[in-house]
């Protein structure tokens, strides 16, 4: 697939299909691992035409395990490889805990950093898709919480391509969560430059009143919020977070120096959660210059819902904006 | 890719009474069975036949709601009823299944309403039926992480065994447990495990394996280069390899094999050989990874087209077969009608049974998310009122 353009109005899911090719193209070291990967290309085709191009040593189709594939892409690793593992759905890492926690998360200090492990896991994460069980989760709090894991979520094609290659790059482990619900929306890819590191949080809308920060799906629900905001006469500014692991403070600091005011947004349920990570950290770091407390809008602390009641669970631009007026109110 | 050495063919023929063609064969394979065979009369036949054809127009309604946008998604049964049908029979009252998530025929034959599975599938409920109430026969929720429920049966089956339930003598009060699983769920370690507790513990129960030859699109060759079947045996289980489209022989390997178990001779694992004629779940599209020809080679070999050809060696008259496509037809068209009258449930139960006793967290949001929702109530009430 030639890109001929320098830009081009791509979905994200095609945007980190192009990036898995370059990083295949760019280092013959990187394999990519996974449930259907191969010949169906993913169940969300992210990995379409990639078998066929590569060839079986460098697109697994690989059994029906999750340790398994976590396991030896760790020996892999130690091998001198770079793989990329697909999880197929967020609710079907858990099988391959144990690996991702307890040794790949801590296998570079047990190693006194002789040996790097530059595994990707890329996980389709998130709801809005009204499916089964198991299939709309959120669970990055857990992989947040282990040290030796980066984690990253891109929010927009173009983030996509670079963040995928960026990560592939690293040579810690990386947990890379894919907005499955933003798989197919388009948007512009500029094949020239990254617009910034993997481990960097972003402004997407400048405003004065409230700062709203969240991370994959989240943002283009901030961005709506935002939108309708703004007819109201308040101005929102919405960071997109990017990386989860580490988090990048400086410019949500920055933002909520000037706006005095920040409300956390996510799909997970809060408790022990990343944007629970983040409220205690801005309050501690922040105190003097907030006008009222940090406030999380979060998916309730109950098992994921049935499809039909995603809507309800999930927090949407009202729910977003009822924490906004309430920060307003202080 | 293609094995270092092919594994030595030293496997006996799968266990089939029941040929493609409908005939009836006895042979060295069957023979063990054959006594289970015998139980059957006249009447059992059509009942197998009965369900296996209610599972197919049950199947084909899901689907097309599904294609219709009443359903998020639909898992087809298609092409495994004879698997199902005959093991389900072959378990008695007191015994457990544990599902895992397309063995829609199973439900039937314990007594599930099947408008259940359609409401899983549609979204309004994770549950669909209650496992604890008697008229559901046992027959535990789906399970949709690959593999878990093995675990799940075995350690429901220890209990049994710890129960005294095993093992007494008494045909109608001892019990087993059985538990499906894929072809893709034997590489999970969740099975393997389940393997050595059963064999280590000498469960009362039947692992039932239907190998319908693909995991999505990842063939059976890719989980295993021996046949499945063997799994078992290197964990000390006694294992058995059936034709899967034959409902005589899933009833008569099942019922010795939960004979045995309920005896407390320990547990065993029926491999049985199936094929998905229908795409993995409405979101899959088979093309992509297999052929035309050989999904026809399957078709030939059809559960229920073989168990009508013996119905009718038998004599079964045309009018049992147009009786019971009209039954079938109803049948289909009430889960239809029912699944189209499924309301979506209320919006609180995002918070009901997280836990069995108040959670003083959940219980907070509970009363935040019903003030909130409500605020919007009032709103739009009061919006009328200007009006
Ligand atoms: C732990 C886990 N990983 C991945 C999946 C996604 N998935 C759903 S069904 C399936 C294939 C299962 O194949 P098999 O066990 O042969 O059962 P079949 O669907 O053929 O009945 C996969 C990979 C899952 N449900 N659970
Ligand atoms: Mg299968």
């Amino acid at each position: 697939m030639a890109q001929n353009d320098d830009i081009q109005n791509i979905p994200m899911a095609r945007a980190i299909n192009l990036g898995l090719r370059q990083a295949l193209l760019d280092n013959e070291k990187v394999i990519l691992m996974g449930e259907d990967i191969g010949t169906l290309g993913g169940v969300f085709r992210i990995t379409e035409g990639l078998h066929a191009e590569f060839g079986d040593k460098r697109v697994l189709d690989t059994p029906l395990a999750e340790s398994g594939i976590i396991g030896t892409a760790i020996g892999l690793a130690m091998r001198g490889y770079r793989p990329v593992c697909e999880i197929q759905f967020d609710g079907f890492i858990f099988p391959g805990f144990d690996q991702i926690t307890s040794q790949l998360a801590k296998l570079t200090n047990r190693y006194l950093g002789s040996q790097t492990f530059p595994v990707v896991i890329r996980v389709p994460y998130g709801g809005h898709i009204g499916a089964v069980e198991h299939h709309q989760e959120s669970p990055e709090a857990y992989f947040a919480h282990s040290a030796g894991l980066r984690l990253v979520s891109p929010s927009t094609p173009n983030d996509g391509y670079w963040m995928i290659q960026e990560a592939i790059a690293s040579n810690d482990p990386v947990m890379f969560f894919e907005p499955k619900s933003r798989y197919w929306p388009k948007g512009e890819v500029d094949f020239r430059v990254p617009v910034a590191g993997l481990h960097t949080s972003l402004v997407a809308r400048t405003g004065t009143d409230v700062t709203v920060v969240g991370h994959g799906a989240m943002v283009s629900v901030l961005m709506q919020a935002a939108a309708l905001a703004e007819e109201e006469g308040t101005s929102i500014e919405v960071i997109d977070l990017r990386t989860l692991s580490p988090l990048d403070y400086d410019p949500i600091l920055e933002s909520v120096r000037k706006t005095g005011r920040l409300v956390v947004a996510q799909e997970a349920p809060e408790n022990a959660s990343v944007g629970s990570q983040i409220a205690a950290t801005i309050g501690e770091r922040a105190f003097y210059s907030l006008e009222a407390p940090v406030l999380r809008v979060s998916g309730y602390d109950a098992p994921f819902p049935p499809a039909k009641l995603e809507s309800q669970y999930l927090p949407d631009a009202d729910r977003v904006l009822e924490a906004v007026d309430r920060v307003l109110s202080y | 890719m293609s094995p270092a050495t092919p594994v030595p063919q030293s496997d006996p023929a799968p266990v089939q009474f029941l040929t493609p063609a409908g005939e009836l064969v006895e042979d060295a394979a069957n023979e063990e069975y054959l006594p289970y065979l015998n139980t059957l009369d006249e009447a059992d036949y059509q009942r197998f036949h009965h369900d296996m054809v209610m599972t197919r127009y049950f199947d084909e309604a899901c689907t097309n709601l599904q294609r219709q946008g009443q359903l998020g998604l639909w898992v087809p049964s298609h092409g495994q009823e004879g698997a199902q049908v005959g093991s389900a029979h072959a378990a008695k009252p007191q015994d457990h299944i544990f599902p895992s998530y397309r063995e829609h025929a199973v439900g039937l034959v314990r007594g599930i309403d099947l408008l259940g599975i359609a409401a899983l599938l549609r979204g309004v409920t994770h549950s669909g039926w209650d496992p604890n109430d008697p008229k559901n026969g046992n027959f535990r929720l789906y399970t949709l992480v690959i593999g878990s429920q093995a675990l799940h049966a075995t350690g429901y089956a220890m209990g049994q065994q710890f129960d005294g339930v095993v093992g007494t003598g008494s045909p109608e009060t001892d019990e087993a447990t059985m538990v499906y699983f894929g072809d893709g769920a034997t590489s999970q370690g969740d099975v393997s495990e389940a393997f050595v507790f059963a064999a280590s513990y000498q469960t009362p129960q039947v692992f039932f394996l239907q190998n319908n030859q693909w995991a999505i699109s990842v063939p059976v060759s890719r989980q295993s280069r021996t046949p499945l079947y063997r799994r078992g045996t290197g964990f000390g289980i006694p294992s058995v390899q059936i034709d899967g489209n034959d409902v005589l022989a899933g009833f008569a390997v099942t019922a010795k094999h939960l004979d045995d178990a309920r005896a407390g001779r320990g547990p065993s694992l029926i491999e049985a050989l199936t094929y998905r004629i229908g795409a993995h779940t409405t979101s899959d599209d088979p093309t992509k990874y297999r052929g035309d020809s050989e999904v026809a080679g399957w078709v030939a070999r059809d559960p229920i087209t073989r168990m009508e050809a013996f119905l009718r060696s038998r004599g079964v008259g045309e009018r049992y077969f147009t009786d019971l496509t009209t039954e079938a037809t109803d049948f289909a068209a009430d889960i239809r009608r029912r699944t189209l009258a499924l309301d979506n449930p209320p919006t609180d139960v995002i918070f009901d049974y997280v836990y069995s006793e108040p959670h003083a967290v959940l219980d907070a949001q509970a009363e935040w998310f019903a003030r909130y929702e409500n605020s919007f109530e009032d709103s739009a009430e009061s919006g009328q009122g200007n009006n």
